[in-house]
């Protein structure tokens, strides 16, 4: 029993979580600490303590990687000795392939990425389009380039990737293109706007042109600049600006979008980080700025635009920033039964897995695969079983898995489609189906387990990313599964505890 | 900062662990959860309630996933010479005299004063996801919004909220989702229909999730002790919204595995007798679990049934095709007839669009048919429709609509207009707005001639 962990000493290990929150060597980390705790004190919010390296390391892979540690990384995580093993850890996560495919998956949804109805990209510009963010990603474009090259691209939508934000739009009139720019880089519903305000921005976009080749399903996206007739655009800060013909309008655009003190390009996604890592915005819903939905902490929001611009729109900077922080690093139990301690970030919030991160973690567990097929022809898209569902490109692909877990259709773009509340039909699935039934029974992954010196430590190490307290080691020796072997039955029942299914 | 610090007598790896007792589920059966749905979307601004008046309670919906070829079912051209009929030139008289069917239907032909055939559908697309989108949504394809489809409408006006208290979700699905074409549209997730994946014409019946072969009852609730017990983290939070939903959505789950769920789909009660005149196939069978479910009230029920996307060697696949069609859905109308049922449960047959009249002989479909959603058939029976009816035509090549263009918004308003589904009852959107559940057609409008 030498790995036995008597609560005591977990709870002693919790207390000598490292703190960031005194190391001055992070200061803009400190600095987000240092808001944080202000407004809670200012609101009577006790802030939940830190949480325990068990609680990091899964925490931390789900979120910056959407998959989970395997047990030796947790293993060696938690004997890992070294003070600051949690940043080295963030710096580690965030050079993954992981990482971008990941975040490539989270940014198809606001893209609207998918071959079919009703946004008809098509197989292969969905696998360009797809290929093309989750190498920006990978690459860590500045934020600004990224949404540059977006609104400024022209070309084939096989050969200029980019060029798919004008197609994954319902229909390619002016106004739903500064629609979806709008909502998708300013974090703004037009649907809130007046019609002139909209028909100002729209006029950016309008000299948009699209023409077939002979190619199945090409299409170029260009602008008719010949075309193009003068005319006034009006910038959704209200300044008028004259356009002249032969101009790209969007191009002045794109320079006033993502000028250092534009306000919305990095107030916008320095929110969607902080919303997507800690699981409340600070402007909430993400994607909904607008004046009477002001930023919880307008402070905080403050930090991290700045942050963001001095640091060229780095992106990978404000997820060290804020991973690192002993906001983010909080423990999931609220020390207050007041419902708006979510808002000021006292704790953090329990959230189920996403669909494709929990299948994966399933499959990890059991060393399976999933079997993806696209009904779509011309061309048949073959996915090889090894895929993982984070990288999956396309959200026409049929899963009936990840439609009971809440996949967004990607019709909309936005955030709240993804749906990752609980029902009774999911809880019928991982508790009972065939599917997750015959992974558990075929696994010859944890047959192995079952064989080791320990299995019911590997079994925790592998499903929970941690040891069983001594009260668990009890139930479990105490249990009499019948005909069943006891591996099995307790692989089943991790596997349907809150702490596998939630990022806690 | 480590509040309730001395708290964790029990170990719980850094938690602090309350003793509560586990969240109480006497009183939250599946009914609860689904009822406290239905207050918040009450509470989402103006919903007006639909008049619930119509006499169809229920609704059967059989989708010919892929497209049927309208003129080898329910709108044979034997005139139209063997570039269009094929091997399919002598449709038979059905029990309605003037009526004839393509001749691989005759059980169908028995139950023709049971159905009302709309031999003048149209919407001119297609394309599988678009017309699929369009005939069981019943609007335009390119609008912002992504409407609901038929059935989480019906299950949003006959479902928990107008007093459904069955064990079963209100909109079940028999076998496979169709992933788009059964989804809840702007309604979102609660109104996705429940898939029973399995195959009914196995014994048993492997409800996916509800049913699980070689666990007993006894070692389900084992087992549900076992996983209480090591569920830490839900008991240390056991106060947060999100585990309180969470326990809810087991509660109701384990009300489906060991409440009566199951027997719902239990084949094995059924008379042999009947089970071979629906057919020993997945269809057939699908069609008798549906009449069990109907039985208990369920609301709205599709019976995916793929198979008709026939690009290639179309006939081949009809001659296995039509007869299980013919057993399993004549023996449907005459079961629910027998029962009286039938007044009220709509059945309802179409796929998204018909076929290519003309015939492709020539390589590689060598002999098949394409895609056709200028015209084509669909088949309504049961619920207060008058049987013994076909609805407009087709012209002599079954290319194009002849008399009373009928679209899938035409024949969907009848359907809710059978339901006591008002048409301008409105659905509320997640933004609190709501919008009408039907548009005005420029087709022929609500099925009057059948109603």
């Amino acid at each position: 029993m030498k790995r036995a962990i008597p609560a005591l000493l977990l709870l002693g290990l919790s207390t000598a979580a490292p703190s960031v929150e005194n190391n001055p060597a992070v200061h803009a980390t400190g600095s987000i600490d240092s808001l944080v705790r202000a407004s809670c004190r200012a609101a009577g919010i006790q802030p939940a303590g830190p949480c325990p390296d068990e609680v990091f390391i899964r925490r931390v892979h789900l979120d910056a990687i959407g998959t989970l540690p395997e047990a030796e990384e947790a293993q060696a995580f938690l004997e890992d000795k070294n003070p600051e093993k949690r940043s080295l850890l963030v710096d580690r996560l965030l050079e993954r392939k992981e990482f971008a495919d990941y975040w490539a998956l989270k940014w198809c949804d606001l893209l609207r990425v998918k071959s079919e109805f009703p946004i008809n990209l098509w197989p292969n510009a969905v696998q360009t389009y797809h290929r093309w963010v989750r190498d920006s990603l990978a690459e860590n474009k500045p934020y600004d380039r990224f949404v540059r090259e977006i609104l400024t691209a022209s070309g084939s939508n096989f050969r200029a990737p980019p060029v798919n934000f004008f197609r994954a739009v319902r229909d390619r009139e002016p106004a739903t293109i500064a629609q979806a720019v709008a909502l998708t880089f300013m974090g703004a519903r037009t649907e809130r706007w007046s019609p002139e305000r909209l028909a100002g921005m729209a006029a950016f976009f309008q000299d948009i042109k699209y023409k077939k080749s002979n190619e199945w399903k090409e299409e170029i996206v260009y602008v008719d600049l010949l075309g193009g007739t003068a005319r006034d655009a009006v910038l959704p800060d209200g300044t008028r600006v004259a356009l002249k013909p032969g101009t790209d309008a969007r191009t002045v655009f794109a320079d006033w979008l993502t000028r250092p003190d534009n306000p919305w390009l990095a107030g916008n996604i320095v929110n969607r980080i902080w919303y997507w890592l800690v699981g409340v915005g600070i402007v909430q819903e993400a994607d909904d700025f607008r004046p009477d939905n002001p930023p919880a902490n307008p402070e905080l929001l403050a930090l991290l635009e700045r942050e963001l611009i001095t640091h060229r729109y780095d992106l990978k900077h404000m997820y060290r920033l804020i991973l690192n922080s002993a906001t983010y690093q909080r423990s999931a139990i609220p020390t207050t039964e007041r419902p708006e301690a979510e808002r000021y970030f006292a704790h953090y919030p329990l959230r189920r897995l996403d669909a494709e991160v929990l299948i994966d973690a399933i499959n990890q567990i059991t060393g399976t695969t999933e079997s993806y097929v696209s009904l779509i022809p011309e061309p048949w898209t073959y996915i090889p079983k090894e895929t993982r569902s984070i990288e999956l490109a396309d959200a026409s692909i049929t899963s009936s898995f990840l439609e009971l877990f809440g996949r967004p259709a990607r019709d909309s773009g936005l955030e709240s489609e993804r749906n990752n509340s609980p029902n009774a039909a999911q809880r019928l699935h991982l508790l009972n189906s065939s599917h997750i039934q015959r992974k558990l029974a075929d696994s010859d992954k944890l047959r192995a387990l079952a064989r080791s010196q320990n299995p019911v430590d590997e079994l925790y190490l592998t499903i929970l990313s941690r040891y069983p307290t001594d009260e668990e080691r009890n139930i479990v020796s105490g249990h009499k599964p019948g005909n069943r072997s006891l591996t099995a039955e307790l692989a089943w029942a991790l596997i349907n505890t809150a702490e596998f299914q939630y990022r806690h | 900062m480590m509040k309730n610090h001395n708290d964790c007598r029990d170990g719980c790896f850094g938690y602090p662990m309350t003793r509560r007792n586990f969240p109480g589920r006497a009183l939250a059966g599946a009914a609860g959860l689904w009822l406290a749905d239905s207050l918040a979307i009450r509470s989402w601004a103006a919903t007006p309630a639909a008049k619930t008046t119509g006499q169809a309670k229920s609704v059967i919906q059989i989708w010919m996933w892929g497209g049927p070829a309208h003129l080898d079912t329910f709108d044979p051209k034997p005139e139209a010479g063997n570039d269009y009929c094929g091997p399919y030139k002598k449709p038979i008289e059905t029990n309605v005299k003037g009526i004839r069917i393509c001749e691989q239907l005759p059980e169908l032909a028995k139950q023709a004063d049971k159905c009302a055939i709309i031999r003048s559908m149209t919407h001119g697309s297609n394309a599988h996801e678009i017309a699929t989108y369009m005939v069981q949504s019943g609007r335009p394809a390119g609008e912002r919004l992504v409407y609901p489809c038929v059935g989480a409408v019906v299950s949003f006006f006959k479902g928990y909220q107008a007093g459904y208290r069955g064990q079963l979700p209100p909109y079940v699905v028999l076998t496979e989702p169709q992933g788009r074409a059964s989804e809840g549209g702007f309604l979102g997730a609660r109104y996705k229909p429940f898939a029973t994946g399995g195959d009914p014409a196995k014994t048993p019946f492997e409800v996916e999730g509800i049913v699980a072969p070689g666990i007993t009852d006894a070692q389900q609730r084992q087992r549900r002790e076992w996983l209480d017990q090591l569920n830490t983290l839900r008991r240390a939070a056991a106060d947060t919204p999100a585990m309180q939903a969470l326990a809810r959505s087991e509660d109701e789950a384990y009300d489906m595995i060991l409440g009566g769920g199951a027997k719902m789909f239990d084949l094995s009660t059924e008379k042999d007798e009947l089970r071979e005149r629906y057919g020993k196939n997945t269809f057939g069978q699908s069609c008798l679990v549906a009449r069990r479910l109907v039985e208990q009230g369920v609301p709205y029920i599709t019976i995916n049934y793929p198979g008709w996307d026939t690009h290639k060697n179309h006939f081949q696949t009809m001659r296995t095709k039509l007869p299980e069609l013919d057993k399993g859905m004549a023996t449907l109308l005459q079961d629910l007839a027998d029962r009286g049922l039938l007044e009220s449960t709509v059945v309802w047959w179409s796929g998204e669009f018909g076929r290519t009249p003309k015939i492709q002989w020539e390589a590689p479909y060598n002999g098949g048919r394409g895609h056709w959603g200028n015209a084509f058939s669909a088949l309504l029976a049961g619920g207060g429709f008058k049987g013994g009816r076909v609805v407009g035509s087709s012209d002599a090549r079954g290319e194009t609509v002849k008399e009373r263009p009928t679209s899938p918004s035409d024949l969907i308003a009848s359907i809710y207009n059978r339901l006591g589904i008002d048409s301008d009852a409105r659905l509320p959107q997640p933004d609190g707005t709501t919008v009408p559940i039907m548009t005005a057609t420029t087709t022929g409008g609500l099925l009057k001639e059948i109603l």
